[in-house]
């Protein structure tokens, strides 16, 4: 199994949540984060001078999927989350040891 | 006339409960919109009071209640309120000054709802003070100064030609001219905070007493009346609105206090003329009217960002012309369509017309003049951090 956590624009969750619904991916977590990625986030330019707006928010996304559905749920993220513009964000993959349902007790591994 | 001082201790009142409607109004737009952009929101109501404020004693009281010109303007024998003391009636002139700056106040409060998320802060404050001054003041001449519209006989109690006409299709007009907002109909652009916007709304509501039963200019019948229907055709509205919205979807909490923004706003001009079965009509009318609206805009694909046409455009058109339809001679001295008076309908149409075409027409040329000048929106960096952070440097959320 593998954790796909995705950080993305905040406006295009609903997007990214059909794409992988889609794929049929539907369990996730969704938390508001903020960040900011290698361009330390947006520059304005404010009488003559730059301000650096570097922490902006985000969301987080994290799917559990098995191992041979990563791609698949990788590129229902990106279909989703794409605009083409700097600030797009990042797909990161962790490995998850085992997975336990609280209810049950059931531990998949 | 002697002044009263029963009058006076209304007026005062009143016109501090319309000042609170003004950052109210800023508050029902602000939860509209995305957290980013609240703080930009609420500032810009509050600019709105303060800008009118300086705005009115130095120019807009005499062009507004002036000597009139032709009909159309006062003149400036009025200018920094020079001469202006005594009576007016049976209160003090100055009196009347104040609480007529809280309606010019809110009146740009309502029309910052169009350029919502966009708006570059300088050009606002610029803007503002040119359509406060273009817009606003002529047609208020016209209706309540002494102008044309008087002479013609229209009936606007409180402001419903005046403020919500003026202040709806003005902003539809800035909406066409400042363009949709970055990710219109792509992003999703849920108000971020619905209790908010209903604070907003109880400071409204409440403000609107002031507004309409003050708009008697006196502590009486007439003022008693006014604040009856007032609280009748909001909640006539809000529950239309609600039972509206009901049918399609889910009632929302949104779409109730936006019934009852409709309600009240088409209640404004008749609020003197009409009793309180007919404000159920008039109000409850205003919300279906207003909904179908909305859903019109939407179809139509304007981002007239919060909705100030649908609400206060045609909720205003609506109210105007049920002025002329249900006004009874019993209530305020005038009588409409139903008591077979057909002039005084036709009155309130030609001023609603007249209202539309000047209100629209000159706000199109005044925002691409500005827009030309100095760019009337934020750069698209700007608009997607957000305009709290991009003109204001603040965060609304830490």
């Amino acid at each position: 199994m593998k954790m796909v956590v995705a950080i993305i624009r905040p406006e295009r969750v609903e997007q990214v949540m059909d794409s992988l619904e889609d794929a049929g991916f539907v369990a996730l977590t969704v938390t508001e984060v903020k960040g900011r990625g290698e361009q330390k986030g947006i520059q304005l330019q404010f009488r003559g001078r730059t301000v650096e707006v570097d922490m902006l928010e985000k969301v987080k996304l994290e799917v559990v999927v098995e191992d041979e559905e990563v791609q698949r749920a990788v590129d229902a993220i990106i279909a989703g989350a794409r605009t083409g513009k700097i600030g797009d964000g990042r797909v990161f993959i962790l490995p998850v040891e085992k997975s336990v349902r609280i209810r049950t007790g059931e531990v998949i591994q | 006339m002697w002044m009263d001082s029963g009058d006076t201790a209304w007026l005062l009142v009143s016109t501090a409960m319309v000042m609170l409607m003004v950052p109210g109004v800023g508050l029902f737009y602000a939860g509209m919109v995305r957290r980013k952009n609240a703080v930009s929101m609420l500032s810009l109501s509050f600019i709105a009071l303060a800008a009118v404020s300086v705005q009115w004693v130095l120019l807009g009281y005499t062009l507004s209640f002036g000597n009139d010109v032709a009909g159309f303007i006062g003149d400036l024998s009025a200018a920094g309120l020079r001469g202006v003391s005594g009576d007016a009636g049976s209160i003090p002139s100055l009196l009347f000054v104040a609480f007529q700056l809280t309606f010019a106040a809110v009146t740009l409060a309502i029309l910052s709802s169009g350029v919502a998320e966009r708006i570059k802060l300088s050009s606002f404050m610029v803007f503002g003070v040119l359509w406060t001054t273009l817009v606003y003041d002529p047609l208020a001449h016209w209706v309540w100064g002494g102008g044309w519209l008087a002479e013609l006989g229209a009936l606007d109690f409180a402001g419903g030609t005046v403020v919500h006409i003026s202040s709806g299709f003005s902003a539809l007009a800035l909406a066409f001219v400042i363009g949709r907002r970055l990710g219109y109909e792509e992003h999703s652009m849920t108000p971020h905070s619905i209790p908010m916007t209903m604070l907003g709304t109880a400071l409204l509501w409440f403000g609107w007493f002031g507004f309409n039963a003050g708009s008697a200019l006196s502590a009486g019948e007439s003022a008693a009346n006014a604040l009856l229907v007032t609280n009748t055709a909001a909640a006539a509205g809000a529950i239309a609105w609600l039972v509206a919205s009901w049918l399609h979807d889910k009632p929302s909490g949104l779409g109730m206090v936006s019934g009852a923004i409709a309600g009240l706003v088409a209640i404004t001009p008749a609020a003197g003329y009409v009793d309180s079965l007919s404000a159920i009509a008039i109000g409850a009318a205003a919300g279906v009217l207003c909904y179908g609206a909305m859903l019109f805009r939407v179809s139509r694909r304007w981002d007239e960002s919060l909705d100030a046409w649908a609400v206060h455009g045609i909720g205003g058109l609506w109210g105007a012309l049920a002025t002329g339809i249900f006004a009874m001679e019993s209530v305020g001295g005038y009588s409409g369509l139903l008591y077979g008076n057909v002039e005084q309908f036709a009155a309130q149409v030609v001023a609603s017309l007249a209202a539309i075409a000047y209100a629209f027409g000159v706000t199109l040329v005044l925002a691409k003049a500005v827009d030309a000048v100095m760019g009337l929106r934020v750069t698209e960096e700007e608009e997607y951090v957000g305009l709290d952070v991009s003109q204001h440097g603040e965060r609304a959320y830490a």
